[in-house]
């Protein structure tokens, strides 16, 4: 294997189940992923679409099977982890501190999801579909190579969803995987539609 | 380094932006304020009184941050996104510390000097009080965040924060006020000590409380 090939991100879900409380979420999920994928996931409220993408983000622990990834990681779930008080742009920058992203990088993302007229302004004043798009863009300006990205179209109007295809066939494009999470079909290509009945179980 | 110091930085700003640093320092200076009217204008009496009385306000305004320290960052994700990034949680543990010692501990400090001054503190007991508080004032800082992160989220977190804190922190009290005495020499080393077990072991168990809390 070159060692091009071995900078590649991928992923690799191999028979998981997770328990949470007493109730078993997800149960024989394997799922591989290489770059250039896109994932949908689909299915029913609480069928563990969120669970599954947490999982993999390393924020929650497999009660059986396997996880393994290669490469740098992004997720926008429900929380924006974007400080209120700050403006956007300063609430990127922290996180493209934390990621190490160039000044270029951020900029880019804020006009990817058109929110160069809103740099300024602080987060708490910013509509609902405004803040996600603000929160997309944290994921677009880290640079990953692997975009978990939890129900990213609600909220959106029509432009920003089309914003947001765009980056993640760009994403894809350019060799990333992209998780998606979403009751609503992409209107991309995806190369996995992973569906899970309410059990839990890829169907 | 330069995420740690950005996420310490970070810290700071939501202190001054949140009433993080401002609250605490306006208690203590109010306690200072209020205390000569309790006791009457007997100059000996709050010389004798006022060091301690000024500890137990540095103690109590302790708590009044710690709503803020760990719950908002839990709720909006950022705790998630730092632990995505691969941060250990012991790590922004000690990041908020080092945060709440800059944003909590110093104002406090610069604080006592016009606490004493209202509470008419002989001017040779307010070296010996900013050092022992120089001292201690780290450990409330991890104390702050450790209690801050074993109440995040749940029902009347304030209460229960004071409750857990307040036991916690007797031996830097009766140490602190052990220093006020006329060799403060033994008082101050063991306040030293007891500071730097304190601080040195709090972000292990407030990382231990984030991860407890992580759903």
């Amino acid at each position: 294997m070159s060692s091009r090939q071995a900078s590649l991100p991928s992923l690799h879900i191999d028979n998981v189940a997770v328990m949470r409380g007493n109730r078993m979420v997800l149960r024989g999920l394997s799922v591989t992923a290489r770059a250039g994928d896109v994932i949908w996931i689909r299915g029913a409220n609480g069928c563990g679409k969120s669970t599954l993408l947490r999982l993999v983000a390393g924020l929650l622990t497999v009660t059986s099977g396997k996880i393994h990834s290669e490469g740098r990681m992004a997720l926008a779930d429900e929380n924006l982890a974007l400080d209120a008080n700050m403006t956007v742009e300063d609430a990127l920058r922290f996180w493209a501190d934390m990621d190490g992203a160039s000044t270029e990088a951020r900029e880019a993302a804020l006009a990817a999801m058109d929110l160069q007229e809103l740099a300024h302004i602080p987060v708490h004043f910013l509509s609902t579909g405004q803040r996600k798009r603000a929160s997309i863009a944290r994921v677009l300006a880290s640079g990953a190579d692997i975009w978990l990205m939890d129900e990213p179209y609600n909220g959106l109007d029509s432009a920003s969803c089309a914003r947001l295809d765009e980056a993640i066939i760009g994403r894809a494009a350019a060799g990333g995987i992209v998780l998606v999470a979403a009751h609503q079909p992409p209107s991309i290509n995806v190369a996995i539609s992973l569906s899970l009945d309410s059990q839990g179980v890829a169907i | 380094m330069k995420a740690f110091i950005a996420l310490v930085a970070r810290e700071v700003r939501l202190a001054w932006t949140g009433g993080g640093l401002w609250l605490p320092v306006i208690f203590y200076l109010a306690v200072a304020t209020l205390f000569p009217f309790v006791t009457g204008p007997d100059k000996a009496l709050l010389a004798r009184t006022g060091g301690g009385i000024l500890w137990i306000a540095a103690l109590l305004a302790t708590l009044l941050p710690i709503e803020r320290l760990i719950l908002p960052d839990r709720q909006s994700g950022v705790l998630d996104q730092l632990a995505l990034r691969g941060w250990s949680d012991e790590l922004v543990a000690t990041a908020k510390i080092a945060g709440q010692i800059v944003a909590f501990a110093l104002p406090l400090l610069l604080a006592t000097i016009v606490g004493s001054a209202l509470i008419g503190l002989p001017e040779a007991q307010l070296g010996t009080l900013l050092l022992g508080l120089a001292l201690a004032l780290p450990a409330l800082s991890g104390l702050s965040v450790m209690i801050a992160a074993l109440t995040a989220g749940l029902s009347g977190a304030s209460a229960l924060g004071g409750l857990l804190l307040v036991p916690i922190t007797i031996p830097l009290l009766i140490f602190g006020a052990g220093t006020l005495a006329e060799d403060p020499g033994n008082a101050m080393q063991l306040l030293a000590a007891t500071s730097l077990a304190i601080t040195a072991l709090s972000p292990f168990a407030a990382g231990a409380a984030l991860r407890a809390g992580r759903v």
